[in-house]
């Protein structure tokens, strides 16, 4: 069958509703590198407008590093462009296996295997390492690409209410009769900036002999002391089974992913995960970079500490100014509209007033629930965030926000 | 029946909700109104299934049919002898 005009009626239907329901995704295109000040073409067509960016994963500022960039552009020199090949057939370098043991340092564990990204690390880690007579027991809000993961492997499946040790105790008295069982987790889960209780769930799994599985892709380089993640600031550095994360976030930001953990476990997802076998990895150019940024991390905390100090500054400046913040203290800093039109109509507004802050609701999050997720980067300088500040007041006084608890801004928007 | 549903009205209580959300009824839309994600579903099906001694096969076990207490209720009449 060819795509005739039935075919075509049936997904210009499905677009269409997506429309109707307010959920169509549109991209606004960045003319500048990644930084706090951006210029954006949006919507497509209109002229460049200069922004600060409150959206972006940069939070270590390392997106655009002028050492970064040169560092690139070496390993882009010595190994070239790219390997036309998977790893296992002839697309390792020696700069591949270089960065998974500095990645094995940097994370405190026994071995790390690379993937194309984290997305493709979650969707093939399990199916690797476990079977049917195995179980999986996550978080409720873990990250879809952890949910595909899960779901493309056999073995059974569980979950336990957010962060509720109680609940996951109950799941794994539940399943002590199986053969091998992981607990499942985000480190910082990316839409609430809340940390996983790490210590606690450690605990409980060397109690019932399970497995602990955290995906730290928004705390690598910067949650705990020397940046290395939830397990450092959580006291179980070198406890954590399985890590998977992301180099597309604060590790620089270009692409790839890793499975970093046990020896036999990264082994498993050498021989079997699929996205690993079936995939080229990441590209020379990119690793290259990436190497570059754990020797910064390594050397120096400065972009981290300066990093907690512009979270803590941003979050005063909102908790002061009258708005309902997701509690915590990540760079992640959810500001509680609970109103899905409302979440929308204040990041166009903030828009016009300079300030890039994108609005999110169900179901990305729980109904209810809307929000503008704001998140903090080392990049940002005091004048960036005196400026976002201003912006977020003036908005929050046009729509009466400021000072109102969560129930009064529900009785007078809606949830 | 009206056991039945006190049953699993108290599982999906337990199991889902927190200790701040509002109580929910036999009619409360479950996971169209976001309670219950389609993800989670799984351990509902399976305490309906030790529970029951039955086995909902996995096209009977969609979320329409798992959408309320009451919308429950009557799929698990329709497996128990
Ligand atoms: C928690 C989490 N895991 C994994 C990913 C995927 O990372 P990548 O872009 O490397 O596929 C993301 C990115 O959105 C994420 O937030």
């Amino acid at each position: 069958m060819s795509f005739n005009d039935t075919v075509r009626g049936v997904y210009q239907e499905q677009l269409k509703s997506i429309k109707d329901a307010g959920i169509f995704k549109q991209e606004r295109f960045i003319h500048s590198s990644q930084a706090a000040d951006i210029e954006v073409e949006f919507p497509t067509g209109s002229s460049l407008k200069k922004v600060i960016n409150m959206c972006a994963n940069n939070y270590l500022g390392l997106s655009s590093h002028p050492e970064v960039v040169k560092a690139a552009h070496e390993g882009l020199d010595a190994r070239g462009y790219g390997m036309s090949s998977v790893r296992f057939i002839c697309g390792t370098q020696d700069i591949h296996r270089d960065l998974e043991n500095q990645v094995t340092e940097f994370l405190g564990t026994e071995d790390t295997v690379l993937f194309p990204s984290c997305m493709d690390a979650n969707a093939g880690v399990f199916e690797a390492i476990l079977t049917k007579d195995d179980v999986m027991i996550s978080d409720r809000l873990v990250h879809a690409s952890i949910i595909d993961g899960i779901r493309l492997c056999a073995a059974e499946h569980d979950t336990f209410k957010h962060s509720n040790m109680k609940h996951l105790e109950k799941k794994l008295q539940l399943h002590a009769d199986k053969r091998l069982k992981v607990v499942i987790t985000d480190g910082v889960f990316s839409m609430d900036g809340d940390t996983a209780k790490l210590d606690e769930m450690v605990t409980l799994c060397e109690k019932h002999d399970a497995m602990v599985f955290v995906d730290d892709s928004h705390s690598s380089g910067f949650i705990g002391k020397t940046g290395r993640g939830t397990h450092e600031k959580c006291g179980v550095f070198g406890k954590i089974d399985i890590i998977t994360t992301t180099f597309g976030k604060a590790l620089g930001g270009a692409s790839g992913g890793c499975v970093s953990g046990r020896r036999e476990l990264v082994e498993m997802c050498r021989q079997k995960a699929r996205p690993y076998l079936f995939s080229n990895t990441m590209a020379p150019v990119v690793v290259s970079g990436v190497i570059k940024v754990l020797e910064i991390l390594s050397g120096s905390t400065e972009r981290r500490d300066k990093l907690e100090e512009n979270t803590a500054y941003w979050r005063k400046g909102l908790t002061e100014a009258g708005f309902v913040l997701k509690e915590g203290d990540t760079p992640i800093v959810p500001v509680m509209l609970f109103n899905a039109k409302l979440s929308q109509d204040i990041s166009k507004d903030l828009y016009d007033e300079g300030i890039y802050a994108i609005g999110f609701f169900f179901p990305v999050v729980p109904q209810g629930q809307a929000r503008i997720r704001t998140q903090i980067s080392a990049s940002h300088e005091k004048h960036h965030l005196d400026k976002a500040l201003e912006a977020f007041i003036k908005v929050g006084k046009k729509y009466d926000i400021l000072g109102k608890t969560k129930q009064e801004i529900i009785e007078k928007f809606g949830a | 029946m009206d056991e039945m549903k006190d049953v699993i009205l108290e599982y999906v209580t337990e199991e889902y909700l927190e200790e701040d959300d509002d109580e929910i009824s036999f009619d409360t839309p479950l996971i169209s109104g976001g309670i219950v994600d389609s993800f989670s579903m799984v351990s509902l099906k399976r305490f309906l299934e030790n529970k029951y001694s039955i086995s909902i096969p996995d096209d009977k076990a969609t979320p329409e049919a798992f959408d309320s207490v009451n919308k429950i209720a009557v799929l698990v009449q329709e497996f128990v002898k």
